[in-house]
């Protein structure tokens, strides 16, 4: 009962940097698919424009939440965005727009950080919403993020749903605690009697010489904690749509911006419309090797690729968007297909996503691989100031360029 | 050069306007001024309603010929003396109390009357507190429970303060406060329930005793981490003043918890924000087996709240009374004023920290006899019920061995009660069972299916 639609949609120019994909990126496909036959049973329900309602025999006791609020979107299949109509925005505007459409739509929602209110946001993603919804939605707090995070739990508890701004992912360690022992737990321990639907969301990931606090990747951190989801946003389509998801949504979700990839520009539908937050992005399909990778990291890729293309590979690109819970269906599709993987990552190499990636992958689908999962991570150090040297914690496209050769000897 | 820096009290009011900066610095002023740049736009934007760089000199003299001055935050004036604030106060707060250790109503004194249905309902549930604090500890002591808190010596705390509340008033406690919630009619079978942590749980079984929850009664699960609740409350009447709800919230913590940055956070947000919540901190004198003497040098807590901008009490804790009324005072500020409140009850902690300390260890026997005989806040009440002709002794024996009778009654019947199923260990963790929790889920399942032998019987599949 698989149906897989998948649109290949030409977009338009992303913004102007040497380090980003010009031109072609792939936008997700429309997938509607029922649990898979292997032991298991991942489920993946999930559409990017439609409401798809998959019923299965797994999904009568769980199931995957599909943002199953989301408006159908129109026919035209892979309506992600089309040449003509839809609208251009930067990635900022786009976590705006999908953050003021949700306020508007539930007066529940409301937005609490430092700086988010009458200065708009360090990167101005709620600029103009304190005057829009007033200061009471939209509020400046003092500088303590565990307080202000557990002022956004507590309200959360009483019927709010709010979303919390970390000026950066690295200030977010200091709410470490609120979010363990607090944010996961408490709709547990609780008994089910309390949720929590909160949303914290922040830059995070290396910028462009901004030292080693302000360069953090808390993904691995966070990613072990028990109730909470995490996703990664990368491209303004899939930024508002995950930032859309994320609020819907009746678990805390952490939703990982970052720093660098804030002015990407890209063409996005006028409908509305909400992605699934368990769910990875098809950016490139191919069958050589499978490439998985996400947030900036992405875009490292897809300059490797066409370099790759141009030596006569045809890698497989997929970003992971979801990275917890991973989108194994997605990814266990793309390792018996090509039967190699490499992992594209910027976290450090002990204790990243890539890391459990590897080992989820290794576990999951040891027989379909004819080589070892490979995965590039940045080092185990705190990320240098020097510009050259950062550069150099970073992957680049070379290195990858590198791997997917050896890996495809 | 100087500008104008208003302190702006209300929050819900605030318009920013444009903020315009560079002030040149004046040679002439000895004095340090605050020049506003770019950089600082972030500082001045938030609170000050205008801070537009002004052409001419800008200062003042108060009365006495000293000179006021504007800076970020209002006028201050200075003085040609140089003094230091004294670290502590030439005297302590005062402490207000009603009842004296006899149960008389201090002369002159002025509270909250209570009417005798309300006055014996409060020293029944004290005492049922009292009773069940007992024997519960007595349960875990004999094996029957893992684990167990006392309120010993804070009953007085616990039900006056939930008395003075109304059902919708949000309740986040730290931990020694399920008097509150037997007050808002939690019944003994649930205590027990969760205590042992069985099917009738709310909490499913999750956590260990004295984690008491409950989103009917508005009484927010226990979380075991100190002072969480604190910012979490600030938050909560956030959403309580959104709403505009006739309500409050009211959290407590202990003297040791005031160490915590959320303490800190918690009543700076709550005085910005104009938060209604009311913070009691129960002074008991010991935070686990440090005495305050080595947990902070302030005058206790009541004087940090002036520091925050706080309106505070301190209240002597072992007078329900007193208790009684200054919660109730603090409420009416609370909603009507949408500020917090902050109130200090001055205990003492007869029991142990928990059922794993031995509190002898570190404090004297006769110190723990004194308060636990001399300084019992039920007895005083008890006294002043008693005094109005209340109160019987034939009504306190039947009281007690009927509490009594009913808390062993719930113990008994909470120990057969079956245990939570297998499956409630991977619900509720997320709102849908995800895929992975599914897969760990059966994998269990299937290891128990091949070790019978090793699962415990009394928990169901």
């Amino acid at each position: 009962m698989a149906a897989i639609l998948k649109g290949i949609v030409a977009t338009s120019v992303l913004s102007s940097s040497s380090d980003f994909v010009p031109k072609g990126v792939q936008l997700p496909s429309l997938k509607s698919l029922p649990v898979s036959e292997r032991k298991g049973g991942f489920l993946v329900d999930g559409s990017d424009a439609k409401v798809v309602p998959v019923s299965n025999a797994r999904a009568r006791s769980a199931g995957r939440l599909v943002a199953a609020n989301a408006v159908a979107a129109e026919k035209s299949a892979a309506s992600t965005a089309s040449k003509t109509g839809g609208h251009e925005l930067l990635l900022f505007e786009a976590l705006r727009e999908g953050l003021e459409e949700e306020m508007d739509r539930d007066p529940r929602v409301c937005v609490m950080g430092e700086d988010v209110g009458h200065y708009g946001g360090s990167y101005k993603v709620t600029k103009g919403l304190a005057k829009k919804y007033g200061d009471l939605r939209v509020l400046d707090t003092p500088i303590a993020e565990n307080s202000f995070t557990g002022m956004a739990v507590g309200a959360a508890m009483t019927g709010l749903r709010p979303i919390v701004e970390g000026m950066n992912m690295g200030f977010l360690l200091l709410a470490f605690n609120q979010i363990s022992n607090n944010c996961g737990m408490l709709h547990y321990t609780s008994g089910g009697q309390f949720k929590i639907p909160i949303v914290i969301r922040g830059p995070g990931g290396v910028g462009r010489q901004l030292g080693a606090e302000h360069s953090q990747r808390l993904e691995s951190y966070f990613q072990s904690i028990p109730g909470i989801q995490m996703v990664a946003c990368s491209t303004p389509y899939n930024a508002k749509g995950l930032m859309k998801a994320a609020i819907r949504s009746e678990n805390p979700v952490i939703l990982f911006e970052h720093v660098l990839l804030y002015n990407l520009k890209e063409r996005i539908p006028d409908e509305e419309y909400v992605l699934s937050l368990e769910e990875a992005e098809m950016v490139r399909p191919g069958e050589h090797v499978t490439i998985l990778t996400y947030s900036r990291m992405r875009y490292h890729v897809m300059q490797a690729a066409k370099t790759l293309v141009n030596k006569g590979y045809d890698p497989e690109v997929i970003d992971i968007r979801s990275l917890k819970p991973f989108d194994l269906y997605t990814i266990g599709n793309s390792v018996k297909k090509t039967h190699r993987v490499l992992i594209v990552e910027e976290c450090m190499r002990t204790g990243g996503i890539g890391a459990s990636l590897t080992a989820a992958i290794n576990e999951n689908f040891h027989d379909y691989l004819d080589a070892p999962v490979v995965c590039l991570s940045s080092q185990d150090v705190p990320t240098p100031y020097a510009g050259t040297l950062e550069e150099w914690t970073v992957v680049q496209p070379a290195q990858i360029v590198t791997a997917v050769e050896q890996l495809c000897r | 050069m100087g500008f104008l820096g208003k302190l702006n009290h209300s929050f819900l009011g605030f318009h920013q306007r444009n903020s315009s900066l560079v002030s040149p610095i004046d040679e002439s002023y000895r004095n340090a001024v605050v020049v506003l740049n770019n950089a600082m736009a972030l500082f001045s934007v938030r609170c000050s309603e205008s801070t537009l760089a002004e052409a001419q000199r800008d200062s003042r003299y108060d009365e006495h010929e000293n000179q006021i001055l504007d800076f970020p935050g209002g006028q201050v004036t200075f003085t040609s003396e140089m003094r230091f604030i004294s670290e502590s106060p030439e005297k302590r707060t005062k402490c207000y109390q009603v009842l004296d250790d006899n149960g008389r109503p201090i002369l002159g004194t002025s509270f909250q009357p209570l009417s005798k249905e309300f006055a014996v309902r409060m020293y029944s549930n004290m005492v049922t507190l009292q009773t069940m604090d007992t024997i519960f500890y007595e349960a875990q002591r004999q094996g029957r429970i893992s684990f167990y808190v006392t309120s010993n010596g804070e009953e007085a705390i616990n039900i006056a303060s939930a008395a003075a509340l109304t059902f919708d008033d949000v309740v986040l406690p730290q931990y020694r406060e399920p008097g509150v919630l037997l007050w808002r009619g939690f019944t003994l079978q649930e205590f027990a329930n969760q205590c042992f942590g069985n099917k009738g749980d709310n909490g499913k079984g999750r956590q260990m005793p004295i984690h008491y929850g409950s989103k009917k009664l508005n009484y927010f699960t226990v979380s075991s981490t100190i002072a969480t609740q604190l910012p979490q409350a600030v938050g909560a009447a956030y959403s309580l003043k959104m709403d505009s709800k006739d309500a409050c919230v009211i959290t407590y913590f202990g003297d040791g918890g005031t160490s915590e940055g959320d303490f800190h956070a918690a009543l700076n947000f709550a005085a910005v924000m104009g938060a209604p919540v009311i913070f009691i901190c129960r002074n008991n004198g010991w935070a686990i087996s440090t005495p305050t003497s080595e947990q902070f040098r302030s005058d206790g807590i009541v004087v940090r709240g002036q520091a925050y901008g706080v309106r505070s009490i301190r209240v002597d804790g072992n007078d329900a009374l007193a208790v009684y009324t200054a919660v109730q005072t603090a409420r009416e500020m609370a909603i009507s004023e949408h500020r917090p409140i902050l109130i200090e009850a001055l205990t003492y902690r007869v029991g142990h920290h928990s059922t794993s300390d031995d509190s002898t260890k570190y404090r004297p026997v006769d110190e723990i006899e004194h308060w636990r005989m001399a300084r019992d806040p039920v007895t005083r009440f008890r006294k002043w019920v008693e005094w109005n002709g209340w109160w019987s002794d034939e009504d306190e024996s039947e009281l007690r061995s009927s509490a009594r009778k009913q808390i062993l009654h719930a113990i008994q019947v909470a120990e057969k009660v079956e245990k939570p199923p297998l499956s409630d260990l991977f619900t509720d963790v997320y709102d849908h069972l995800p895929s992975n929790l599914l897969e760990q889920e059966r994998l269990l399942r299937e290891t128990i299916k091949r070790h019978p032998q090793d699962y415990p019987p009394e928990v169901p599949m």
